[in-house]
């Protein structure tokens, strides 16, 4: 067997790095932008991918470098977000719990970037928690707290909390406001 | 799969609903500037690895 050039499976990845920026940036346009970005880095530093590993994580990590390198430069600068505009969610859970994707989705972009990523590379994109946590540099510990609040906010924000549809204690609560006051601390 | 006791309701609902979301833009088409770009990148390293081995022959 003759050693396939890496770069070769660069296009195979392009659909999961576009679903992975537009979650990052909840706006296509500078998703797209940003895997441009991401595929020329990963191109011209093709030799710093080892072989055997996981190439869609490696390709997460630099595209998630690109996007916080990105948003430290712009840190002055508004967010540019589709349609994120809605104060509160007015739309209850149908009887069979299914949620309004449209809802969803503004709830989806209010929570903070690390709890979005997190939650999409560990629920969305099948990654485990010690993946998730190389690719961002952090403890796994840190990731899992991460999706727990992200969790936790979204069931808030969608109101899945209310009534019988999920029995919150108080202790409970008091985790989600305590998650959001560290959150804001960030 | 066992129900963690502690696993509240609707997580569930939010993993779905967070895969749904992940899969739309998953199956979206491919923009074309993408795979040009693929091509322009490959285009370049090829004519730069003939400039560095000096001769075609």
């Amino acid at each position: 067997m003759n050693h396939p050039d890496p770069r070769d499976a660069l296009v195979d990845h392009l659909p999961a790095m576009r679903a992975f920026a537009t979650s990052l940036t909840r706006n296509s346009a500078t998703a797209d932008d940003m895997v441009q970005d991401t595929l020329v880095k990963a191109w011209t530093n093709i030799d710093k991918f080892e072989a055997g590993t996981n190439m869609r994580a490696w390709l997460f990590t630099i595209l998630r470098n690109t996007y916080y390198s990105n948003r430290r430069k712009a840190k002055r600068e508004v967010a540019d977000v589709d349609g994120v505009h809605t104060e509160s969610l007015s739309q209850k859970p149908d009887h069979d719990g299914r949620l309004h994707m449209s809802d969803f989705r503004e709830a989806f972009a209010k929570l903070p970037d690390e709890q979005r990523e997190a939650l999409i590379l560990v629920g969305a994109s099948g990654f485990a928690y010690e993946e998730a946590a190389d690719m961002c540099g952090v403890a796994v510990g840190t990731i899992k707290s991460r999706v727990n609040r992200g969790r936790k906010r979204l069931a808030e924000l969608m109101h899945l909390d209310d009534e019988e549809t999920m029995e919150l204690t108080d202790s409970a609560t008091m985790a989600v406001v305590n998650a959001r006051t560290n959150g804001a601390m960030r | 799969m066992a129900q963690n006791k502690q696993r509240p309701k609707g997580q569930d609902t939010i993993d779905e609903n967070l895969k749904r979301v992940y899969q739309d833009t998953l199956e979206e088409e491919v923009p074309d500037r993408f795979r040009a770009l693929l091509d322009q990148l490959k285009a370049q390293d090829a004519a730069q690895s003939r400039q560095s081995n000096g001769d075609e022959t």
